[in-house]
């Protein structure tokens, strides 16, 4: 938007299944059929699914890697400061047994071990966390791929690096964001300067809200709501939206057109044509509002 | 018995269909291990017996009457999580790993860990016999360890009520939290749903319980939304040898009873959707394979 940094908007919605993928996917395909320049950056690492819904061809890929530590035992003199040092308990550590081992897939990869180490002892390995890949989806548009390997404890690390692939000079940026509000949330919504929260009207709908909505109150980001499948469910997400004074962007009502096309793998707009303005008209508000203010992390 | 309910992502169904479970097997200890979206206390309201304070993890502060900002534990921090702010050295809470590293290599002592301690683990009573959950605080981390507190106070109150059943309604994902919530039980239930996507989640979800060596049911839901979709499914379970608990439509029942408060099968005993949630609750425990 200005000076070259993206309007970035993360679309999130405390627990999956809401239609965060739906409105993101449905949002960029918008965007791009006005030609504007757009990624969308899939930070579900966990289930990345955006793919699925865009035919296109893979233009790179990067592996994402952290340093885990490797122990000489020759030169460890078991002394057990390494042990000490790792607040994750990835040093197995029996003095008397003369043991030590490092469990690989608790470590976060943080170094502290090799600070501990003052034998010269523990050199460091480059060890996967998974994938992040980008694909083109025209000659404006790329989509960005952030994929955890099974078995590694964060998301986190690929989530950065997604969002880090970025490049400079694009217009419009999407965040998918994973679920939950926890920390895989925060660090994708703390790089958004607006948020879309997807919720149902439902109680289980409105308890996820409400903690995404506090999450984000700590962090000090706005938002606002699209109530997806409006048509079931009861007013209480309403009644919310009003107290808290949170802007409604959209209602979309359940429609099994939607929710058929969606399974394919197909636009929604395909079955309901009339969602694409509804979906620009979204964008238009955020854009005014939030267009203009960079938000730092 | 353990039976942990799944389904590699979330808004499949799995809370509904635990809680529907909970209600067809009688007395059980119902285990909410959505630490993140806890959201079965909603439908049971269970009375609190015991609550318990679950540390997540610490983060680093900054006393800065001792920084000098000489920056070193800029250079240290492997999160990025410290940055030199208009000469100011900032920890960013958001990237802090609490790995301690900084407040070691600190000359002047400036840095501390404080602990998180907002998040919460509840269990009482309620309505089908006995219910622990878990409430992580927004932001904090390692939620697999609070879904290890959840159920290791699962299986004591089991054991304390002579509870033939564990019901484990799982985190989304197939990440540590579901490690945690899977590792160790009898079975698993996998949720899906007849989308591309919902293919793509079960086979990572496929994965993850085959580390275990846990040979998973597969239960479709809202199968009837999209019946091409549910052949593929259904195809491919059987070639890869999984065992398919059953296919439920997708039924407004299931909104209203949630809506009201209830699990399906108490909101609407004599609908379709209950009696197929019997019969699948049945061949699970059975153990038989229908196929």
């Amino acid at each position: 938007m200005t000076n070259g940094e993206p309007l970035k908007i993360a679309i999130a919605s405390g627990k999956g299944g809401t239609g965060k993928t739906f409105v993101a996917t449905t949002l960029f395909h918008t965007l791009i059929k006005r030609g504007l320049q757009v990624t969308l950056v899939d930070c579900d690492a966990e289930a990345p699914n955006v793919l699925e819904f865009f035919n296109s061809g893979k233009i790179w890929e990067e592996e994402v890697s952290h340093q885990v530590p490797v122990i000489d035992t020759e030169k460890c003199v078991f002394c057990g400061k390494c042990h000490e040092y790792c607040e994750y308990k990835a040093i197995f550590y029996l003095p008397t047994m003369k043991v030590i081992q490092v469990m690989e897939e608790l470590c976060h990869g943080c170094g502290a071990c090799s600070y501990a180490c003052e034998f010269g002892a523990i050199a460091e390995k480059p060890v996967s966390l998974g994938v992040v890949s980008g694909f083109l989806i025209n000659e404006n548009s790329t989509l960005i791929e952030s994929r955890i390997n099974i078995g590694v404890m964060s998301p986190v690390p690929l989530i950065k690096a997604a969002i880090s692939k970025i490049e400079p000079g694009i217009a419009i940026a999407l965040f998918d964001s994973p679920p939950g509000t926890s920390c895989p949330f925060i660090q994708t919504a703390a790089r958004a300067d607006f948020i879309v929260l997807v919720t149902e009207p439902t109680p289980f709908g409105l308890s996820d809200l409400r903690q995404s909505v506090e999450t984000l109150r700590q962090i000090d980001k706005p938002c606002g709501v699209i109530i997806n499948k409006a048509s079931l469910g009861n007013r209480d997400v309403y009644k919310y939206l009003d107290q808290e004074n949170i802007p409604l962007l959209l209602e979309i009502p359940f429609s099994r057109e939607i929710a058929t096309a969606y399974s394919s793998g197909k636009m929604a707009t395909e079955a309901v044509p009339a969602l694409e303005e509804q979906f620009l008209q979204v964008f238009s508000t955020i854009k005014m509002n939030y267009g203009n203010s960079h938000h730092q992390w | 018995m353990e039976t942990a309910i799944i389904s590699g992502k979330g808004g499949t169904g799995k809370s509904s269909i635990s809680a529907a479970f909970a209600m067809i097997a009688g007395e059980v200890v119902l285990a909410d291990c959505d630490v993140d979206a806890a959201n079965l206390y909603i439908l049971f309201d269970p009375e609190k017996e015991e609550e318990r304070v679950y540390v997540g993890g610490k983060k680093a502060v900054i006393d800065y009457d001792l920084c000098t900002n000489c920056g070193l534990c800029v250079d240290y921090c492997r999160f990025h999580a410290i940055h030199t702010i208009d000469g100011k050295v900032e920890i960013s809470e958001v990237s802090c790993d609490g790995c301690k590293l900084c407040a070691r290599v600190c000359p002047f002592d400036a840095i501390s860990m404080v602990e998180n301690n907002l998040s919460r683990m509840f269990s009482g009573n309620f309505r089908g016999g006995k219910m622990v959950y878990g409430r992580l605080a927004p932001g904090e981390e390692n939620s697999g360890k609070l879904v290890n507190m959840v159920r290791a106070k699962a299986k004591e109150l089991a054991k304390e009520g002579n509870f033939s059943h564990i019901i484990i309604d799982g985190p989304p994902g197939i990440g540590c939290a579901v490690i945690s919530a899977i590792s160790g039980v009898n079975q698993v239930v996998i949720v899906t749903e007849p989308s591309m996507s919902g293919l793509h989640d079960l086979k990572r979800a496929v994965e993850v319980t085959q580390k275990f060596n846990l040979n998973p049911w597969v239960l479709i839901n809202k199968f009837d939304l999209n019946t091409e979709m549910t052949v593929v499914i259904e195809n491919y379970c059987r070639k890869s040898g999984l065992k398919i608990a059953g296919k439920l439509p997708f039924d407004p029942i299931v909104v209203d009873a949630m809506v009201n408060l209830k699990s399906i099968p108490e909101w609407a005993p004599e609908s379709e959707i209950s009696s197929r949630l019997k019969k699948i609750w049945r061949k699970i425990v059975g153990g038989k394979n229908p196929c």
